[in-house]
């Protein structure tokens, strides 16, 4: 039995998918330019000796551009791995291999995501020397404890550039200007960031940043890793062997999935501000129905500085796993999906200065591109009562 | 359409097989599974419900216990994965290895041996031996089920009693030989062995690290601690369900392989006949039935490639990953043929398409080369 059975609502098909920062459904149209690559065209991309090969190839080429375009870089500073977690473990444990000894320092924060911190605690294991920044009770970045992490023995800063689980935007253009002061290279882990908000890896000196396919309406398997080639950025490979995407990634490329990311980067771009805008609202609509019927709610993170297809709600005195159980309909999610079978608090949620409890009284509702109004209305009246039904939120 | 576009003859089965009809069925409506593998709603739990029935078929193409298929992006990590994830005292690689394993040793900063084989391409079980002798405990020994340039089979039961009589951990790249013989990771005695999806017939982009209950394996790729914490990141949700019905595909389809040795082994006849200096590499050993590969001393192999594409029929010189950069084969001087002889070869790869009118085709257009090679020949005296 949920608690609002039996109400009269809006016709919606249920389970509602609110957890489009775990995963973006696929999107049509990107699976319509993957097809080719699944059925006719089916060559190894690295046969140069036959057509198929070429054809195999030329979706690379494409789909390299593409993935370029949305983020101001060029096609050959584009390369193609498995997904972001890979990226991300490439980019600090490559960099830190490669310039390690000469700057021994890595910089990063307490609320990225999992990959990076544990790519990071694997450095520090190799005798790398590790900070971690603490962040505000909005979840951004200080900049000033940033100024002063950096030293010139500091190789790289990893700063995501929207957080997975409280949607905050972090300041990417001053934190790029701030690292290239200092002479470091810059990371951002994108995988959240990449086609929702407007990022230019020249205009906020990035000098790698992470991709990832599923988290764009893309196909999961599939990210890339963004690479300045205006700046000494070696670093070395984690696999080795026949040496393609310019021998920092060996492995045979899946055309399929690298045409299913460059055409989700391709919608993204042409799609970007038209989208923002139409989330933007529907979470206006979702907020101002539930914080008006639910004064008592609390937002984890900045309000103003997020993307809105994330909100991370705590609902004061009330048991996070009692509402999920009662909220069935709704496919939402108590935090990171990678740490979902793991219970026990966010570390986002205590970086930002929760208590254990308000912790484990919060929820992440993600929405996106296939997200209805029908369906925030559905989400607003479900929430609204089964709080209700719980005995209401604690002021 | 053009009717008269005639479709390319694809002899390369060896460098990606063609994706299977039922696979993309399969990748196809797992596109439409919505949910994140580690999420705990019910979109979540069918993506985790589609990638754990991929994985028991995937064990079971190799015989071993579903939890101990570890799914990564492909051959190259998987090989990546286990020789610098092992966790081994030094590396004993065949000479012949794929170029993946080659460099993951060389990138690995463990001391690296190289094995010699003979001429059929067979490891030298004796040098084999001296190396084990020689090497500390806790050694992992490499040596692939099948080479994917000739074909050519490893004794893998006997090399593994070799490393278990000196304590060494063996890795098989299993990339060609799975779904063309038995590979069996329990009968084989293997510690590790790797797979790749699309050479099976499944999807590029996945592929698997497969254990022994007991070997163990440090992660390259750390993070949301995803298949045991063996490999992090999103599960490639829809390539894993292709991987898994090619493997019963692939499984099913070792019946097949009886007619394919049949159509190499009379091209091959036919090879001889025409041209008795033709050099067939790896003849004399056991062999994938699906593979031949082939010297025309004197002639350039990426000139008879081309002549092949020209014709309409795709064949590769050397291995795929090497085919952008002309190379000589590390295969084939390792079995001790010149680097003449060697560039002068291609490979011929079939598969589960490949019929007996496509197999004629590639004899004519081969014997048309040979000819005009020959005549050329004889007018220099």
């Amino acid at each position: 039995m949920t608690a609002n059975q039996g109400r009269v609502t809006v016709l919606v098909k249920t389970p509602i998918y609110l957890d489009y920062q775990a995963t973006t459904p696929m999107d049509d149209r990107v699976l319509a330019a993957m097809m080719p690559y699944l059925t006719t065209i089916y060559g190894n991309p690295h046969s140069s000796t036959h057509a198929f090969g070429w054809q195999a190839e030329a979706a690379l080429d494409i789909a390299r551009e593409q993935v370029a375009a949305v983020i101001g870089a060029e096609p050959q500073e584009i390369v193609f791995t498995s997904g972001a977690t890979e990226t991300n473990n490439m980019v600090i444990k490559g960099v830190m291999s490669a310039w390690g000894k000469k700057k021994p320092k890595l910089v990063t924060v307490a609320t990225e995501h999992k990959c990076v911190l544990e790519a990071a605690m694997f450095c520090r294991q190799q005798g790398y020397e590790l900070e971690i920044l603490p962040v505000s009770s909005d979840g951004l970045l200080d900049l000033n404890r940033l100024r002063e992490a950096i030293d010139e023995r500091t190789a790289l800063v990893s700063v995501m550039a929207v957080n997975n689980e409280i949607g905050v935007i972090q300041s990417l253009a001053e934190i790029g200007k701030l690292v290239r002061e200092k002479d470091a290279f810059f990371h951002t882990d994108a995988a959240q960031a990449f086609g929702k908000i407007p990022l230019d890896v020249e205009g906020m000196n990035i000098d790698f940043m992470s991709i990832s396919g599923h988290k764009a309406y893309g196909p999961k398997g599939v990210g890339a890793l963004y690479k300045n080639s205006k700046r000494q950025t070696t670093l070395m490979p984690l696999f080795s062997g026949g040496g393609q995407e310019a021998g920092l990634r060996s492995g045979t490329q899946a055309p399929a999935l690298v045409a299913g990311l460059g055409s989700a980067a391709a919608i993204a771009e042409a799609e970007l501000t038209m989208e923002a805008g139409r989330i933007s609202g529907l979470m206006s609509k979702l907020k101002t129905s539930i914080f008006s019927a639910l004064p008592n709610l609390v937002m984890n993170g900045s309000i103003t500085e997020r993307w809105q297809g994330n909100l991370n709600l705590c609902f004061p005195g009330i048991d996070g796993d009692l509402l999920l159980a009662n909220i069935r309909d709704l496919a939402v999610s108590s935090g990171a999906a990678c740490a979902s079978a793991v219970s026990g608090p966010s570390y986002v949620l205590e970086a930002i200065g929760r208590s254990e409890v308000d912790a484990k009284s919060s929820l992440r509702i993600g929405i996106g591109r296939f997200t209805t109004a029908d369906e925030i209305d559905y989400v607003a009246e479900s929430l609204i009562a089964v709080v209700a039904s719980l005995g209401g939120l604690k002021p | 359409m053009s009717a008269t576009m005639k479709t390319p003859i694809y002899l390369d089965y060896n460098a990606t097989c063609p994706i299977r009809p039922s696979v993309v069925e399969a990748v196809t409506a797992a596109m439409h599974v919505v949910g994140n593998p580690s999420s705990v709603h019910s979109a979540g739990r069918n993506a985790r419900s589609a990638v754990e029935q991929a994985r028991a078929k995937v064990a079971a193409l190799v015989n071993a216990r579903p939890r101990d298929v570890m799914f990564c992006s492909g051959g190259t990590e998987a090989a990546n994965a286990v020789l610098k994830g092992a966790q081994a005292t030094c590396l004993i690689i065949s000479a012949t290895e794929h170029e993946c394993v080659q460099a993951a040793a060389d990138a690995s900063d463990l001391p690296v041996y190289r094995a010699p084989v003979g001429e059929s391409g067979v490891i030298v079980i004796a040098e084999l031996e001296k190396l084990l002798m020689q090497a500390p405990k806790g050694a992992l020994v490499s040596v692939m089920a099948a080479n994917n340039e000739t074909g050519t089979i490893q004794p893998i039961s006997q090399i593994a009693e070799l490393a278990q009589k000196y304590g060494a951990f063996l890795h098989s790249d299993a990339v060609q030989a799975a779904g063309k013989i038995p590979v069996d990771i329990e009968a084989l005695g293997l510690s590790y062995l790797t797979l790749s999806s699309h050479k099976i017939g499944g999807p590029q982009g996945v592929g698997a690290v497969v254990l022994s209950p007991t070997a163990p394996l440090k992660p390259q790729i750390v993070g949301g601690g995803q298949e045991l914490g063996r490999r992090s990141g999103t599960e490639n949700v829809a390539g894993i369900v292709g991987f898994g019905e090619a493997a019963i595909e692939a499984l099913a389809g070792m019946e097949d392989m009886d007619r394919l040795a049949d159509l190499r082994d009379r091209l091959e006849a036919k090879i001889r006949a025409h041209a008795p200096e033709a050099v067939i590499f790896g003849a004399d050993a056991d062999r994938l039935a699906n593979t031949c590969c082939v010297a025309i001393p004197g002639l350039k192999g990426e000139t008879q490639v081309m002549h092949f594409d020209l014709a309409g029929i795709c064949v590769s010189s050397g291995s795929a990953c090497s085919s952008g950069k002309v190379k000589v084969s590390h295969v084939l001087t390792g079995m001790g043929y010149s680097p003449e002889t060697a560039s002068s070869s291609v490979r011929v790869s079939l598969g589960y398409q490949t019929s007996e009118t496509e197999v004629d085709a590639f004899f004519e257009a081969w014997k048309m080369l040979y000819d005009r090679k020959s005549g050329q020949g004889n007018s220099v005296g």
